[in-house]
């Protein structure tokens, strides 16, 4: 499987001010993504876990305190220009906020026009303007309610959508999208969410889906990474993620999503955990102080990835009976079936 | 234009500001068809002459007709005010900016010299600077002393304005749309720092005046030019407040203050579009 | 049938703009009985966060109260001056409002923030009794006693939330509303949180009024829900009725827009956009994106009908 985007033991962590100390925001995390077989991959995780910092590694908008971020087998920095700029082709991404993410003072057009411009896609005026509208169209908007528009006349999901055609014009491998539809009503996010799953099926672009909602991640990836505390605890298939949980914090997630059943269990379920109580930079497994099957072997040291089936890996010492996983077969337990 | 009224009354400072300066404005320009200029110089007229029919703002004691040398100084003043308020700003803006949004090194020496250059009294080295030049001072000259202070507050707060943008998601994102530093600086940051920029002009342009209009109260001005300050200078130097003159220093007192006022009304007025948050409902 | 603690009848809440008029409450009523938890459900833009403040006369210009009638275990609200409603805001009705991490005073420490409630309210103690009730607040809200001295900065989100309780429930009112006290919370800490409420409202036999547009959330908490849409009440009913047999087309769109975690299949949304207030459609003002339609429906606003125990604002019901 050739990768397009790989994380090598990838880890950040900011430097703390006058007598704090430092954050650890992401631990030696290791993922490939294949750039022949797209599918849509979920990192979810609570704040805190880390995975806004994945995503602004993987994007090349921050850099690694340790380990690297390869596009092609190339470190990023190492990037030549031209690598540069085949690197920004091939990956985009769709941020939360869809109001900080455009200019107020340009209409819309602007975010659309910019990189039809600066990547070169189009060579007329016609041809830009045919461009844009057929990406619209593609996530379910009508260039002419969208084009000429100030962004405070559009509402919330129309701007998220237009930030999803944006990513789209460059006909790219892989879009990042950092919690797309958690600032959008839930009634819009079907839609959204709907667009993201089709670049998948129909367009051939994988897709790294960041977010703390669990029940869509489900919904619309293919693979799960659970991080928490900036560690990797769990990943698979969704399917068996979800549904049959082996780490105690994914059990724990899932647990506390509540339904609309009229079993009401939710807030007299599980023990509601004890809060946080150990610092991020002390030994052993980062769950431990929360975990209700913790023993003396984790807080000795952290648990190595253990591969409990053939798509599925777990952080936790109780499925030490199952093979560690090393970095290069990770990819393999993501791959699409 | 009705838009503009309706504007304008719902940002009364902004109103009184433009109104002020209108009227100076109006001023100057009749002023010029009216009088004749030329009796803005010494010997034109009966000295020391109080108001009359013949001379409105009365006579000074060398024989200046003051109201030729309040519509021939007005203009001079406020030349020396907007060349230096520009050259500040101007300055100021382009050091902000490639201190803030290149970082690194040169903002560290940037802002190094603009804390280190605030510090420092201003009046105090426009004095020195002053006295060190040979021979008069013309108007334009002035401005070039006042101008060479007049960048460093600019600099300071438009960089802490530029620095705050630059993290703004759209700036993110325009990188990953390709564009290349000078571009964003151009294209996404600089349109939305123009109403800024336009607040921190007049602020510059008023702290100019003050400092053209010190420095010739000092005597360290044009001396040859019949500005607001020379003229003030003269009153000193006449002890013309002890001597009952009035008529000699009202007139240049009202103008300075009309002009701080409408420049003041208009920096809080173009704050008010600044600042979004400062906006009044309907 | 004990007396409602709440009884809101026909409220009306307007915004002067511009552009026209806001409807942002249009003809509200619904009853509140003591210790009942009442859940008022909607997307943004549905009024439901304008309902709570017209309930504790929060409105301010360019809004006003334009009809309607509040009260309070049968007191007129409209009938008492300005003083005396300061009076019954926290004592009697408390509210914990959106975005409640950032309505805690950063310079304050907590103990300081909830001793003020106090003092606020005439309650004279002496210093030994306010750190005593500081302390029983805080273990009721399940923080430690030393977060008294902490400020809020020092404090994760969760817990400024349950600091935020804390003072909502210092006077022991008599009703709590809580406008999406979770919504910027993580699904653990959420639970924790609601957790919190629940107990507190047992404790003090409060009624609550929880909004949000979470329907999982909802389902899990409260006893009754509200559903509304443009300022309107569609839907009120005991929520297993609504859950088992929603029957407002938004209602059944709402709960079927709540992705599952059971099977994986379509995401379902609702077409269309949200009404602007001040430009409502005619008749029922959700008929634009319903798929059940009528010619009715477009001429003719639905008036709220009973039909067991549930109240349904829609002419198909």
């Amino acid at each position: 499987m050739k990768p397009l985007v790989e994380a090598v033991a990838l880890s950040k962590r900011f430097a703390g001010g006058l007598g704090r100390e430092s954050t650890l925001a992401l631990a030696g995390l290791s993922l490939s993504i294949d750039a022949e077989k797209p599918s849509v991959i979920a990192v979810v995780g609570e704040s805190g876990s880390g995975k806004t910092t994945l995503a602004r590694l993987l994007l090349g908008l921050a850099e690694p305190s340790g380990g690297e971020v390869r596009y092609c087998g190339v470190d990023l920095r190492k990037l030549t220009r031209d690598g540069r700029i085949a690197f920004r082709r091939d990956v985009q991404a769709v941020f939360q906020d869809p109001y900080g993410v455009y200019n107020p003072f340009y209409r819309v057009d602007h975010v659309l026009a910019t990189p039809v411009r600066r990547f070169r896609l189009a060579t007329s005026r016609a041809d830009a303007r045919e461009l844009i509208g057929v990406a619209l169209r593609a996530v379910g908007l009508r260039p002419e309610e969208i084009l000429g528009r100030f962004p405070h006349q559009l509402s919330g999901g129309q701007r998220q959508r237009v930030m999803v055609a944006r990513a789209l014009l460059l006909k790219p491998k892989l879009i990042v999208a950092d919690e797309p539809v958690s600032m959008v009503d839930a009634s819009l996010r079907a839609t959204i969410l709907g667009s993201l799953r089709n670049l998948t099926d129909k367009h051939g672009i994988s897709v790294l889906y960041i977010t703390h909602d669990l029940a869509t991640a489900y919904q619309i990836s293919d693979a799960i990474l659970v991080l928490y505390r900036a560690h990797l605890v769990e990943t698979g298939a969704v399917e068996s993620v979800v549904s049959a949980p082996q780490h105690p914090y994914t059990r724990l997630l899932v647990s506390a999503i509540p339904r609309a059943h009229a079993v009401r269990d939710w807030l007299t379920s599980e023990a509601t955990s004890a809060e946080i109580s150990r610092s991020a930079n002390s030994v052993g497994c980062i769950f431990a102080d929360r975990c209700p099957h913790v023993a003396s072997a984790c807080l000795a040291a952290p648990p190595l990835l253990y591969r409990t089936e053939p798509q599925r890996a777990v952080a936790c010492v109780r499925y030490e009976n199952a093979p560690a996983l090393s970095a290069d077969h990770l990819a393999e337990v993501l791959a699409a079936k | 234009m009705r838009s503009l009224l309706a504007y304008l009354r719902r940002n009364p400072s902004l109103a009184v500001g433009v109104g002020l300066l209108g009227a100076l404005a109006v001023f100057v320009i009749i002023g010029q068809f009216v009088v004749d200029t030329d009796d803005a110089r010494p010997l034109s007229a009966p000295t020391l002459q109080p108001p009359s029919a013949e001379y409105p703002f009365g006579t000074d004691r060398q024989g200046r007709d003051l109201l030729a040398v309040m519509v021939a100084g007005t203009p001079l003043t406020l030349r020396i005010g907007f060349i230096a308020g520009f050259l500040g700003v101007g300055i100021g803006t382009v050091l902000a900016f490639i201190g803030a949004y290149y970082r690194g090194f040169l903002d560290m020496a940037i802002r190094g010299i603009a804390d280190i250059g605030l510090t420092v009294p201003g009046l105090l080295v426009l004095i020195i600077i002053a006295v060190s030049i040979k021979g008069t001072l013309t108007v334009n000259q002035m401005a070039i002393v006042v101008a060479s202070l007049a960048w460093l507050y600019p600099t300071r707060t438009i960089r802490a304005q530029v620095l705050s943008l630059r993290e703004r998601p759209y700036v993110e994102v325009a990188r990953l749309s390709g564009m290349s530093g000078v571009g964003i600086i151009f294209l996404e940051l600089m349109p939305n720092l123009l109403p800024y920029l336009a607040a921190t002009l007049v602020n510059s342009v008023s702290a100019a005046i003050l400092a053209s209009v010190g420095l010739e109260v000092l005597g360290l001005g044009p001396v040859d030019a019949p500005t607001l300050g020379m003229t003030l200078y003269w009153v000193n130097f006449n002890a013309a407040m002890i001597n009952g003159w009035w008529w000699w220093w009202t007139m240049p007192t009202v103008i300075i203050l009309t002009v701080f006022l409408g420049l003041f009304f208009l920096t809080i007025g173009l704050d008010e579009i600044a600042n979004p948050r400062l906006r009044r409902s309907a | 049938m004990t007396e409602p603690v709440l009884r809101v009848e026909g409220l009306r809440v307007a915004f002067d703009h511009p552009l026209g008029k806001v409807k942002a409450v249009n003809d509200v009523s619904f009853a509140l009985l003591l210790g009942e938890r009442f859940g008022l459900a909607g997307e943004s833009g549905s009024g439901k966060s304008t309902l709570a403040l017209a309930i504790l006369r929060l409105i301010k210009p360019p809004g006003r109260i334009e009809a309607g009638e509040v009260s309070l275990a049968g007191r007129q609200l409209a009938e008492l001056d300005e003083d005396a409603m300061r009076a019954l805001r926290l004592a009697s009705i408390a509210l914990v409002p959106q975005g409640s991490m950032n309505s805690l005073n950063p310079v304050l420490r907590i103990g300081q923030q909830i001793a003020d409630a106090y003092a606020d309210h005439g309650i004279r103690l002496g210093r030994g009794d306010v750190q005593r009730r500081i302390a029983v607040l805080l273990a009721q809200v399940g923080l430690p006693e030393s977060t008294a001295r902490m400020y809020p900065h020092e404090l994760s989100g969760g817990m400024k939330q349950r600091a935020c309780i804390a003072i909502a429930i210092c006077l022991r009112p008599k009703m709590i509303i809580a406008d999406e006290p979770t919504s910027a919370l993580d699904v653990v800490v959420q639970r924790q949180v609601m957790g919190t409420l629940a107990r507190v409202q047992e404790e003090l036999q409060a009624a609550v009024i929880l909004i949000g547009h979470d329907m999982g959330l909802m389902a899990q908490f409260v006893d009754r829900l509200g559903v509304m849409y443009a300022g309107r009440l569609v839907e009120v009913a005991p929520i297993a009725e609504i859950i088992e047999r929603p029957r407002h087309p938004y209602t059944r769109a709402l709960i079927a827009s709540l992705p599952s975690l059971e099977s994986r299949g379509e995401l379902i949304g609702i077409p269309g956009l949200a009404p602007l207030l001040r430009d409502l459609p005619s008749g029922c003002a959700f008929h634009p994106r319903c798929s059940l339609a009528m010619e009715r429906c477009r001429t003719e606003a639905p008036a709220m009908r009973e039909i067991g125990d549930a109240q349904v604002a829609c002419h198909l019901a």
